[in-house]
Order: C-alpha cells, then structure tokens, then sequence
C-alpha cells in the first residue's frame, strides 16, 4: 500500500484567513479614529457590514448552484446549494445579532422594526423556510429540484429587501445608519478597514463554502453506495 | 385549462367556499374585537391584508393539490405543455382571489367603518395586490403539492417570500386611507408592479422544472 500523504491538521492560509480577520477587527476598536458621529457603538459597523454582504453572498451562490443543479441534474450542485444556503442562514443570525446589539447600544431597544431590519427578519424566514421544504421531501432528485425552484424564487425577494424597500420607506422610517454606513462620514482609513474586513469576511466564506461542499458530497456518496 | 377550472370550481366549488367562509369568518372575528372603536388609518390597512392574506392561502394551497390526488397530473403531463398549465392555473387564481375580494372588500369597509378618499387609487392597490399574491402563491402551491406535508408548508414557503409584497401593499393603503393622491402612491404601486411582475415571469420560467420533477 503505499503510503499516504500527512495531512497537517491547519493549512497556511486557514491561519491567514484567522489572522486576517483578527487584524481587521482589532483595528476597527484601536487603529480607526473615532469620527462618526454615533460614536464608539458604531465600531461594531466593522463586523456587522461585512457579515451581512457575506450572507447576500452566500444567498446568491446557493442560487447559482440552485441554477447549476436544475441545468445539468447532477447532485454536487444541490450539495453546493445547501452549504451556501446554511452559510448565508448563520450570517443572517449573526447580522441579526450584531444590529440589535448596535441598535440597543445606539437607540435605546433592541429592535425598532425600521426597514432593514424587517429585511434581515424576512430573509431568516425565506432560508428557514428552505430547510424546512428539503426536510419535506425524501426523493434526493425531487428535493433537489424543489428546493432549487424556491431557492432562485427566495433570491428574487433579495433585491427587493436590500433597495427597493428600504428607499421606498426612507420617509417614514430615517435610519443614520443606511446612509452613514457607505457614504457619508468615512475617511480613507475606515474604508480601507472596512474593504479589509470584506476581503476577509469572504475569503472565509469560500473556505467554509468549500468545506461543506465536500462534506456533503462525502456523505451523500458514503449513504447511496 | 381555465374553462376546466372553472367548471369544475362553479360545480363543486370546493376552493371559493373554503376562501369565503374563513374570510368572512376572519372578518366577523376583527370586527367584533375592534367593536366600535376608531382604528388608524394604519390598522386598518393592516388588518384588510391579513384578513384578505390568509383567506387566500386556505384556498390558492391546493391548486395543483388536487390534480395530484385526483390522478389527474399525469393526464395533463402527457397533453399540455407546462406553460399552459402553469398559465391556466394562474389566471384561475387570479379569478379566485378578485372574487374574494369583491366579497370581503365592501363588507370590511363597511363593518370597519373605514373611509376611503379615492376609490380608483384603492382599486389600483387591491388589484395590484391581489395579482402579486395570486402570483406568488400559484408557483408554491406546485412546489408543495410534491412535498409530503402540504398544508403547513405552503404557509411557512409562502408567508415569507409574499412578506414583501405584503409591507408594500399595507403601506400603501394605509396612503390611500389617509387620502393621498396618485403622486404619492405611485412609487408603490410601481414596486408593487415590479415584485409581482418579477416573481410571475420566474414562475413560468421555474414551472417546468417542478412539474416535472
């Protein structure tokens, strides 16, 4: 037999990819000037942005794979599809949990019903709604299929919650923090932290992405020998 | 495959009692928990929404439901090409849900006492609304009907990826209760327009996959 290849338990780039985001979360609290003006709450901006992108991310990857599934049939996509989905669902909690952490720290309570929190809460359901349909069906084919069809139909409400519904309520509902956040108040240091932290955020989404994928695969092909 | 529906609803009329009994069921229950209280403009737009939201998910749930049980399906598999189907059972939809309204609608303005400044820009809403909700509701309802739970899980898919649609519409006629005028209200109506227009042209381009899975 001949001898097997050691694998080491951490590769490099999981260590920069760790490292990376340690950094970008360190300078977000020390390095960044403190100039905006809602002050050293504002701080968790650092992680909450990048983590909501992520989520949009991996909820456009699993619509992709979603497509990839229902062109060619062949079930790697639906295991690609279902590790984005699960990425994107905790994403989705931690934005959740990082904006109502901001929000009782910035404005008093915990959840204020403005639009972009009504758009994270939408999205959590859509995705739990996911797992709940693929828990309903046994056919691995079928599941595949139905899922995939409600995956791109969950995708199409996603540009709707991101832009549409928070411009058409802006009136009734001012929220700092949408216009703060990209635009207005950033220097060229926090937006070179920010650009860092994405850059690490999505790194890490691929690593995961890609080990859930071959996960899924594994057990899938293991189960059905 | 319209006129089929159509006939088979007027003759058994499985679906428009359903809708129509839980609608006005709904309706009696609001309106003697607000009892003769005056509600915001707001809470009336929203309750109108809900009654008319889940009235519709009693009976839009077993649109393709009954072909499966009925054994029908695969009749319809081997003659017509999918786009009809999924275009036949989508007007017939539309056709139930203006019906509802055209029922609930009146008797909710009356018994909520609600007044209503511009009847064509609430019309607009309505109709608006209702194709968007009928839409949306036609492509999940093929979705369950291969599924083993069906009747909860058309909720739970349902409910979430309508919810946009339904903060427009409520928004929206919460305008339309205040008096406002088209100006206003169009940016709504045009996202409205939009959503449904998005998720219906989906549906015929998703329809095959599901019916043929």
């Amino acid at each position: 037999m001949p001898a097997e290849k050691r694998v080491p338990a951490v590769l490099w780039w999981q260590v920069l990819i760790g490292i990376w985001i340690a950094v970008v979360i360190w300078a977000a609290f020390n390095w960044i000037p403190q100039t905006m003006n809602l002050g050293e709450t504002s701080r968790i901006a650092w992680f909450h942005i990048p983590v909501a992108w992520i989520c949009v991310l991996a909820f456009g990857t699993a619509m992709v794979c979603s497509i990839g599934y229902l062109r060619s049939r062949r079930l790697v996509w639906d295991d690609r599809a279902v590790a984005a989905a699960e990425i994107g669902l905790l994403f989705a909690i931690l934005a959740t949990i990082s904006g109502a952490m901001w929000a009782k720290r910035a404005w008093g309570v915990f959840w204020n019903w403005d639009p972009r929190e009504s758009s994270i809460i939408i999205l959590l359901l859509i995705y739990g709604a996911y797992f709940a349909l693929r828990a309903a069906v046994d056919d691995p084919e079928r599941r595949a299929a139905l899922a995939g069809v409600y995956n791109i139909l969950a995708f199409i409400t996603v540009p709707y919650l991101i832009f549409v519904v928070p411009r058409i309520m802006a009136s009734l509902h001012p929220d700092p923090i949408i216009n703060t956040g990209g635009e207005g108040g950033m220097d060229a240091n926090m937006r070179m932290v920010l650009f860092a932290g994405l850059i690490g955020q999505t790194m890490f989404f691929f690593w995961i992405f890609n080990l859930g994928t071959r996960l899924r695969r594994l057990a899938r092909e293991v189960l059905h020998e | 495959m319209l006129k089929k529906d159509l006939l088979t609803e007027i003759r058994v009329a499985a679906a428009s009692t359903a809708i129509g009994m839980f609608a006005l069921v709904t309706l009696t229950v609001v309106s003697y928990a607000v009892g003769s209280a005056s509600l915001e403009p707001v809470v009336e737009a929203s309750l109108l929404w809900i009654v008319l939201f889940f009235s519709s998910s009693v009976g839009l749930s077993r649109t393709f439901v009954k072909e499966e049980e009925t054994k029908t399906a695969v009749a319809l598999r081997l003659t017509a090409q999918p786009s009809v189907v999924f275009g036949g059972k989508l007007i017939f939809n539309c056709v139930l849900m203006l019906l509802l309204a055209t029922l609930l609608v009146p008797l909710y303005l009356v018994f909520m006492t609600v007044s209503v400044p511009s009847p064509l820009l609430f019309l607009a809403v309505l109709c608006v609304g209702l194709l968007g909700l009928a839409g949306g509701s036609t492509i999940i309802a093929a979705i369950i009907s291969k599924a083993r739970v069906k009747g909860p899980l058309f909720g739970v898919l349902s409910f979430p990826v309508l919810l946009p649609l339904l903060m427009l519409l409520v928004r929206s006629t919460t305008l339309v209760f205040e008096g406002s005028n088209w100006s206003q209200v169009s940016s709504y109506i045009l996202g409205l327009v939009g959503f449904a227009g998005a998720m219906i042209t989906a549906s015929f381009l998703l329809f095959d996959s599901v019916w043929e899975s």
